[in-house]
């Protein structure tokens, strides 16, 4: 019979908290421009047709900022999700199943939109 | 007593509200609310690149009573995430954390969210009739 205090003593940390502190930080002054370019970009594309939308996505400058805007944003969701859930979440098998569906969903939106970003702009040159 | 039988501290039923506390809570909610409205992002993305079908179900939702909606609190909540990130981010360098900084940036970020909300619905909104 061990504390839990007992158990961690001499063990030092896992050496990884800083790091998803960091990173949720360095996404966070990413996104502040980003997403700042990103609502100003939209409200521009009030009312526009698919193939105005198609053109302005595939030029280059759109292009990079929002495969840019779509890493830092689902990097940044799934760090914030994740201590959400550790937070609020205190049954073990429940916490390690929302933990892995929220980084899994992150990971396949930033996939799909990258994707559809990447299609409209080779769609621009061919 | 078995550690779950404990009470909670704070105790939240008599806990009195400060704007503090509201703003921290907030920030979350904002950010959760976020995530599903990446998720509207995606969509209208994958949309746009499909085609026009796909683009004109994802417009006509979001030209709807409940897509304007979601739109709003979307709105909302980036700006509110965004002006309290960045009070967040200069907590961080270890700046303006004594209660009178708190109180004042916590106004800053509510009167900034205000602000920049309003003002994106306006610009939309003209450009939207014009």
């Amino acid at each position: 019979m061990r504390s839990p205090l007992g158990r961690a003593v001499g063990l030092g940390s896992a050496k990884e908290g800083v790091e998803h502190w960091w990173l949720q930080r360095i996404t966070a002054v990413a996104l502040v421009p980003l997403s700042l370019w990103f609502v100003i970009a939209i409200i521009r594309l009030v009312g526009a047709d698919v193939d105005t939308v198609g053109d302005w996505v595939g030029r280059p400058l759109p292009a990079i900022l929002l495969v840019l805007l779509l890493i830092a944003t689902f990097y940044h969701a799934a760090l914030g999700l994740q201590v959400v859930i550790e937070d609020y979440v205190h049954a073990e098998l429940t916490k390690l199943g929302l933990v892995i569906v929220a980084r899994l969903g992150c990971f396949a939106l930033a996939v799909a939109g990258i994707f559809a970003v990447l299609s409209m702009a080779v769609g621009m040159s061919s | 007593m078995r550690s779950a039988d404990r009470p909670l501290s704070p105790h939240l039923q008599i806990y009195r509200w400060q704007l503090t506390s509201v703003l921290s809570i907030l920030h979350r909610a904002a950010g959760v609310a976020l995530s599903a409205g990446a998720v509207l992002l995606v969509w209208w993305l994958v949309a746009a690149a499909s085609g026009p079908d796909a683009y004109d179900g994802v417009a006509n939702f979001l030209g709807s009573w409940l897509g304007l909606l979601l739109l709003f609190g979307w709105t909302l909540s980036l700006f509110y995430h965004l002006c309290n990130g960045i009070r967040h981010l200069v907590w961080d360098t270890g700046h303006g954390l004594d209660l009178k900084s708190t109180y004042f940036g916590g106004w800053l970020v509510v009167g900034g969210t205000s602000v920049l909300t309003l003002i994106a619905w306006i610009v939309g909104i003209y450009s939207w009739v014009s």
